[in-house]
Parts: structure tokens; C-alpha cells; sequence
């Protein structure tokens, strides 16, 4: 394989405005869509079957390159060219959604989050999406755009195999929203790699809301432990309504364990996923629980 | 294909290229520009050799398609000095003998310079962690991680 190269050909294409790229997707076919690069061009140098006709950079559309806070909504938007490295050093983000920022620091390397974008990391579809796991628990809602209509679609509602998601070839990610965290809540990420820079074993986020010592919500994500980012609802409302304790950690963890069927590949095997599941997720609500302000 | 008429302004000059859809900066740099010093090494985002700087931050030039870096300000590790003067992370890596084969070295130095920008006053952790994404086959990470350090007190 010859990666100095990209031996595949197609049309450059370097619209201005969102309608010019919706028009795009709407009239061509075999459109592949370059933010960051760090994903497509990998592919296109090393996938096997990686059709491509059009190249559609959307890092010119300035409609697109925005991170901000509404405050009448108490939401965050985070447009699609917005890179990795400008979402972990938002101010915003860092103080109001502690975990999205420590996800995205733990991905790869600088330059590689210098160009990624969450869009894309989204888009891509990958089982071990790291800016994701914490996005479903912060209940991100991404905006999906067509020519004709557009439509919000909650992010533990986009993913349906490797690499493919709900998205349709005419439509663009065009905004990911995320409510502002209730005072008080706490949340963290946790990420098991052999080396900094690796594709995580797995990766877990977890978020707490509570009053008092009692539990009022928690929602727990992870990857690399199923075919699409996993976000295990029942696991988190199993606390809900509890007190905390280290009894109802150590419970919803070995819960969190059996829920999962992980699959053996390359960067480890299913028994020590579901092994690491069970005391990384103690480990994230511990965390989460800390940060929540909540004593144990 | 179609060729597309682009402006790269590299090291501070601006140059008019004529590339087509699919040519990689990288190369152009390499193989155009004759600016030899960005190495192609793994060219899947993985190693670092490639790194030059965009508007002051390290991007990898082996990932970016030459054509969608029309009008962009690019810095190769050949743009860092100051005529004869070197820049602090080059002085130091050669004051530290912080280079084996050499081959990261470009790479490691213009990653360390944009640290250095970020972050003048940086602990062995924060460079360790900077770095992460340059890999040294000799495993020369010691000597760099000092030069980076010691650059940053000359500063």
C-alpha cells in the first residue's frame, strides 16, 4: 500500500455557502465530504472499496465554523468545521461540559485535532468515536440538513453499523446542540488505551444529577464494546432514585458489564472489555459523582 | 482531472501552483517547492513527520489535499529560523544532541515550536503529552523532551 499518494481520482469541489453544498449533495452522486481530512484521507489512501467521484471541502463554508452558547436556549452549538482543538479549548466547553473537552484532549495527537472536527468524527460512524461517548451523555442533538427539509436527531439515535449512520447522502451535519448541564451535575471520561495517542480498548462517560444524596438522573456511554457508540440507558436509570454508595456503584458497574456483548479485535479481547467495563465504569462514576460535588 | 490554479504562501513567499484534485501538500512541498525537510513517514496521520504550521498551529501536510490549501499561510520547519538564526527548539535540539537518525526531527521541531507558542512555560508532562502524536523510531524521546524544556527557559 502506498500511502505518499492518494492514487484515487476525483473533482475537487470548494462551495462557499451551505445551499451551494446542499445543492451539491442533492444533484451528484458518490460525494464525499472533506472537513478535517483526518478520516477521509486515511480511507482514501487505505480502504479497499472507497468509492468517491466528488471531494466536497466544506472548511470554506464560514457558516459552518462557529462554537457558541445561546443563552435563552441554555444551549451549545458547535458547527461542522469546527476543530477538535478550538472545541477543547472553548472556555464554554471547558467549564460547562468538563468531559466533551477531556474526550477530545485524549484523542490522537495536536495536529490531528488542529484539523478533525466533532462533525466528522460523528459522521464517520466508528464504533470507538471518543467525542461522541460523552456528547450522548450530555444528550447532543444534531441537526441534519437536506435541500428540501431539515431535521434534529438525537445523537444515541444516529448510529446503526460501522461507518453508517441515520444520515442521508443529501443531507450535511450542519449543527450538534447540547443542552446546558443542570447545576450540580457532574460528569467525566474515562479511556483505555496502551498508548496515548491509540484507538481506545474503550472508552466510558458517565453523568450525574442529583439532589442531596439521592440520584435523580445518570446516563452512562461507551465505545469500542458494540458495533455502533452504545449509550446504556438502563444502566444509568438503574441508579435513579437511589442513594449514592459505593454498594450502588459497585452494582451499577457489574450491571453496566453484563449489559455489554464486546467482540475480540486487534487492540484487545471481549473478556477483558467486559473485565475493564466493569471497574472503569466505577471508576467514571466515581469521578462523575466528585465532580457533581456528591461525598462518599 | 481537473487542474486547479492555487496559492500556497509558504515560509513567507507566496508561490502559484497549478495542481490537480488529488495532489497532497506534502508533496507539493517535497517534490514542487523542493522544501525537503517535511518527511513523508507513515502518511496516515499517525508519526508526525510531516507536521508544518497553518496560521501558527501544526496540521499534517501527508493529510491535506494541496488544492484545499489555497490561500493558506504555511510554515515548513525550513521557515523557522531567522536567516542564519535558529530558532530556540532548533538550537536546543542541536545543543542537547537531541537527534539520531534525524528523520522525526523536522517534525518534532516545528510540533515543539507550536508548543513553545501555545505554552512558553511548559512541565515534562505537558510536552510528553504535547508530543504524543511524533514518534522517534531511535526512541530519542529523552534528549528531545529536555531540548524542548530547556528552549522554553531561554525563551
Amino acid at each position: 500500500m502506498n500511502t505518499r499518494i492518494l492514487a484515487v481520482e476525483y473533482e475537487y469541489l470548494a462551495p462557499t455557502t451551505i445551499d451551494e453544498v446542499l445543492d451539491i449533495l442533492a444533484e451528484k452522486q458518490g460525494v464525499r465530504i472533506l472537513a478535517g481530512g483526518t478520516d477521509l484521507i486515511v480511507k482514501l489512501k487505505t480502504a479497499e472499496d472507497f468509492p468517491i467521484e466528488y471531494m466536497l471541502d466544506i472548511k470554506r463554508v464560514t457558516a459552518l465554523d462557529y462554537i457558541r452558547y445561546d443563552d435563552q436556549e441554555a444551549m451549545l452549538h458547535i458547527g461542522s468545521t469546527a476543530t477538535l482543538s478550538r472545541i477543547e479549548k472553548d472556555a464554554t466547553v471547558r467549564e460547562k461540559y468538563p468531559a466533551l473537552a477531556e474526550a477530545i484532549h485524549l484523542m490522537a495527537a495536536v495536529s490531528v485535532r488542529n484539523m478533525g472536527t466533532m462533525a466528522g468524527n460523528i459522521c464517520n460512524a466508528s464504533p470507538v468515536a471518543d467525542s461522541v461517548i460523552p456528547a450522548i451523555c450530555y444528550q447532543a442533538v444534531l441537526t441534519l440538513t437536506g435541500k428540501s427539509a431539515s431535521r434534529q436527531v438525537p445523537l444515541h439515535e444516529f448510529f446503526l453499523a460501522p461507518g453508517v449512520s441515520v444520515i442521508r447522502p443529501e443531507e450535511l451535519l450542519t449543527d450538534i446542540a447540547l443542552p446546558l448541564p443542570k447545576p450540580g451535575t457532574g460528569a467525566a471520561f474515562v479511556k483505555k488505551t496502551r498508548v496515548r495517542p491509540d484507538i481506545a480498548k474503550i472508552s466510558i462517560g458517565a453523568l450525574i444529577e442529583h439532589e442531596g444524596d439521592t440520584v435523580t438522573a445518570c446516563r452512562i456511554a461507551m465505545a469500542a464494546i458494540a458495533a455502533t457508540p452504545a449509550y446504556l440507558k438502563a444502566v444509568g436509570e438503574s441508579m435513579v432514585g437511589h442513594k449514592m454508595s459505593e454498594e450502588l456503584i459497585t452494582a451499577t458497574a457489574a450491571l453496566a458489564a453484563r449489559s455489554i456483548k464486546p467482540i475480540d479485535d486487534n487492540r484487545t479481547t471481549a473478556e477483558y472489555r467486559t473485565h475493564i467495563a466493569e471497574v472503569m465504569t466505577a471508576d467514571v462514576l466515581h469521578e462523575a459523582w466528585k465532580r457533581a460535588g456528591g461525598e462518599l | 482531472m481537473k487542474k486547479h490554479a492555487i496559492i500556497l504562501k509558504v515560509n513567507g513567499k507566496a508561490h502559484d501552483l497549478v495542481v490537480e484534485s488529488n495532489e497532497l501538500l506534502l508533496n507539493v512541498l517535497r517534490d514542487k517547492l523542493y522544501l525537503t525537510g517535511s518527511k513523508y513517514g507513515c502518511g496516515i496521520a499517525e508519526c508526525g513527520a510531516c507536521t508544518v504550521l497553518v496560521d501558527g498551529q501544526s496540521v499534517l501536510a501527508c493529510m491535506i489535499p494541496a488544492v484545499a490549501a489555497h490561500g493558506w499561510d504555511i510554515v515548513t520547519v525550513e521557515g523557522l529560523a531567522q536567516g542564519d538564526q535558529l530558532n530556540p527548539v532548533q538550537q536546543s535540539f542541536i545543543d542537547n544532541a537531541a537527534i539520531q537518525c534525524g528523520f522525526c526531527v523536522p517534525g518534532m521541531v516545528v510540533t515543539s515550536t507550536a508548543l513553545l507558542n501555545e505554552n512558553p512555560h511548559p512541565d515534562e508532562d505537558y510536552v510528553k503529552d504535547y508530543l504524543r502524536g511524533n514518534f522517534c523510531r531511535c526512541t530519542g524521546y529523552i534528549a528531545m523532551v529536555k531540548s524542548v524544556l530547556d528552549a522554553a527557559e531561554r525563551k
